[in-house]
């Protein structure tokens, strides 16, 4: 469903190149969600943009239904790390959510329908009429969530999208991704550098390497499905798959200051 | 209630400080003997009888009808120039040095150039009005169009939006407080062109009067032309100010959650 290949890509310009991602291959079946977990600055945002296409890699590639990405896919939806920003602040909300869809040239019945049902899907109801900026950071994201979901996507990335949010907001934005997943039947990419997080959303986690960026490891979360804060983070499980993804990251980072170490030696 | 009471209080604001210096200049200049500083009752009677009489159409209403045209066209280039302009990176290299030079030119002297090709009429007075007036507009599109926040744009295209909409819902509205600041300062530069323009060729309008009643010592319709002036001067800038504030109201509530 969604193939990541070879995937590189260098910034260049100004006379400073940044090698962003080095080799990047895995692969999500349709209908899964997966989590992808790397640390900070690995290159996680470049390689949503990618299979966003919203970037063109370097070499390598992407695609989606077989299809290789060139521009945007056309039943892709992206939640941003910037949700603020992400939102357009001269709209209401309902506006805000509405207008893909008026670009996707639904008629107006099905519109107002699909705002209203998403809307609700987030837990928001009465703020349609409200500007973005009158709302907290959760419900703000809760909104780019929403105009996400509305849009009718298959294939849904979402980047770091509860960095910003209080712990208990947090938490009913997690199980909030798990629940729509669930009822939209989407494929799902969910990137965080947090592996708690990944492991409790996650059917698989992706580990990234720290830059030069390349997959470090993949684990099946072998979780029950129904998966809830406090029953499944006490899980022993949890705490195996948890330690297991630290242990790997610990090496990683491990590597790298080993191999910066020799190359400065040899310099 | 509260909303009609705040309405009071900033119309009281608007026009309280002009009606002092009003009342206090017709206190101060009554009785004046000066043959060039009538007394304000003296311009005022001549606002009345004059003014609000047959120059109304003769003068004020031509003058009116460039400065609007003359406007109208420089936001329609400075809007249109300016987005072309900030959203191509090729195009602004070639084009920002030529602006540069263009726009050091000061307006005034262009009249004598346009009356070459456009003669004494409306058309040269509404080129230079639209010449003097179309570069903050310009440069403050280019800069607010340059600013758009590129999650925004990414945003746009992830849902595929089409270059209209593209134009209309995001990079117009995102940029419109920076084309508004351009617009105001450009209201102002109008009117003087305006009324410059009419000085040097014309045969009716503010300028043109305000100079012929001074050549002919016709003193109290020389004042009472340039309240006429100043008047229309503030309506426009309250008119903008209303205009302003409708449509960036969310830019005012979005800076007003940012601040709390
Ligand atoms: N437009 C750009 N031009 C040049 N370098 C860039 C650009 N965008 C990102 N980078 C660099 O590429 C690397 C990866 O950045 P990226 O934003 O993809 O990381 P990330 O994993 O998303 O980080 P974070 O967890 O902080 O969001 C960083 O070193 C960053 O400085
Ligand atoms: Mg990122």
């Amino acid at each position: 469903m969604l193939e990541v290949r070879g995937l590189r890509k260098v910034y260049g310009g100004h006379g400073r190149t940044v090698e962003a991602v080095r080799d990047l291959t895995f692969e999500l079946k349709a209908g899964e969600l997966a989590c992808l977990v790397g640390p900070s600055g690995c290159g996680k945002t470049t390689l949503l943009k990618c299979i966003a296409g919203l970037l063109a890699p370097t070499s390598g590639e992407v695609s989606v239904h077989g299809q290789r990405v060139a521009g945007p896919p056309a039943d892709m939806a992206v939640v941003f790390q910037e949700y603020g920003r992400s939102l357009y602040p001269w709209m209401t909300v309902g506006a805000n959510v509405e207008l893909p869809l008026k670009e996707k040239r639904l008629v107006r019945a099905r519109r107002r329908q699909l705002v209203t049902d998403s809307l609700a899907a987030v837990g928001l109801h009465d703020v349609e009429n409200a500007y973005p900026w009158q709302l907290s950071g959760g419900m703000q994201q809760r909104v780019a969530i929403a105009r996400a979901l509305a849009y009718e996507p298959q294939v849904l990335l979402m980047d770091e999208p509860f960095a910003a949010v209080d712990a208990q907001t947090r938490a009913d934005l997690e199980d909030l991704v798990r629940s729509v997943w669930q009822r939209f039947g989407i494929t799902l990419l969910f990137v965080t550098h947090d592996i708690d997080e990944a492991v409790y959303l996650g059917e698989r986690v992706i580990v990234l390497s720290a830059s030069p960026t390349v997959v470090q490891h993949q684990v099946t979360v072998d979780l029950p499905t129904e998966r809830d804060q406090l029953a499944t983070r006490s899980l022993a499980r949890f705490a195996e798959l948890r330690a297991e993804i630290y242990q790997q990251i610990h090496q990683a980072k491990a590597a790298s200051t080993a191999d910066r170490l020799a190359a400065e030696a040899l310099a | 209630m509260t909303w009609l009471l705040r309405r009071a209080t900033s119309l009281a604001f608007i026009v309280g400080l002009p009606l002092v210096v009003f009342v206090a200049l017709w206190f101060g200049t009554a009785g004046s003997t000066n043959f060039y500083l009538p007394s304000m009752q003296v311009i005022m009677d001549s606002l009345a009888s004059d003014w609000l009489g047959s120059r109304l159409g003769d003068d004020v209403l031509p003058s009116l009808a460039r400065l609007a045209m003359g406007y109208l066209l420089a936001a329609v280039l400075g809007v249109g120039l300016g987005v072309l302009v900030g959203l191509s990176r090729p195009v602004r290299q070639v084009l920002e040095p030529v602006l540069e030079f263009f726009r050091a030119i000061p307006p005034p002297v262009l009249v004598p150039v346009l009356i070459l090709f456009a003669g004494i009429g409306t058309t040269m007075k509404v080129f230079v009005i639209a010449s003097g007036a179309v570069w903050p507009i310009l440069l403050n599109s280019v800069e607010g169009v340059r600013a758009v926040d590129p999650v925004q744009l990414d945003t746009a295209r992830c849902y595929r939006f089409s270059r209209r909409a593209l134009l209309r819902r995001v990079v117009l509205p995102a940029a419109s407080p920076q084309i508004f600041a351009g617009l105001r300062q450009a209201l102002s530069i109008a009117i003087i062109l305006m009324v410059i323009s009419e000085m040097f060729a014309a045969t009716n309008g503010l300028g043109f009067a305000i100079v012929q009643l001074q050549r002919s010592f016709a003193i109290p319709e020389m004042w009472a032309g340039i309240v006429v002036l100043g008047l229309l001067g503030f309506v426009l800038s309250i008119l903008f100010r209303f205009v302003e504030d409708r449509v960036l109201a969310w830019h005012r509530g979005l800076r007003r959650a940012e601040r709390s």
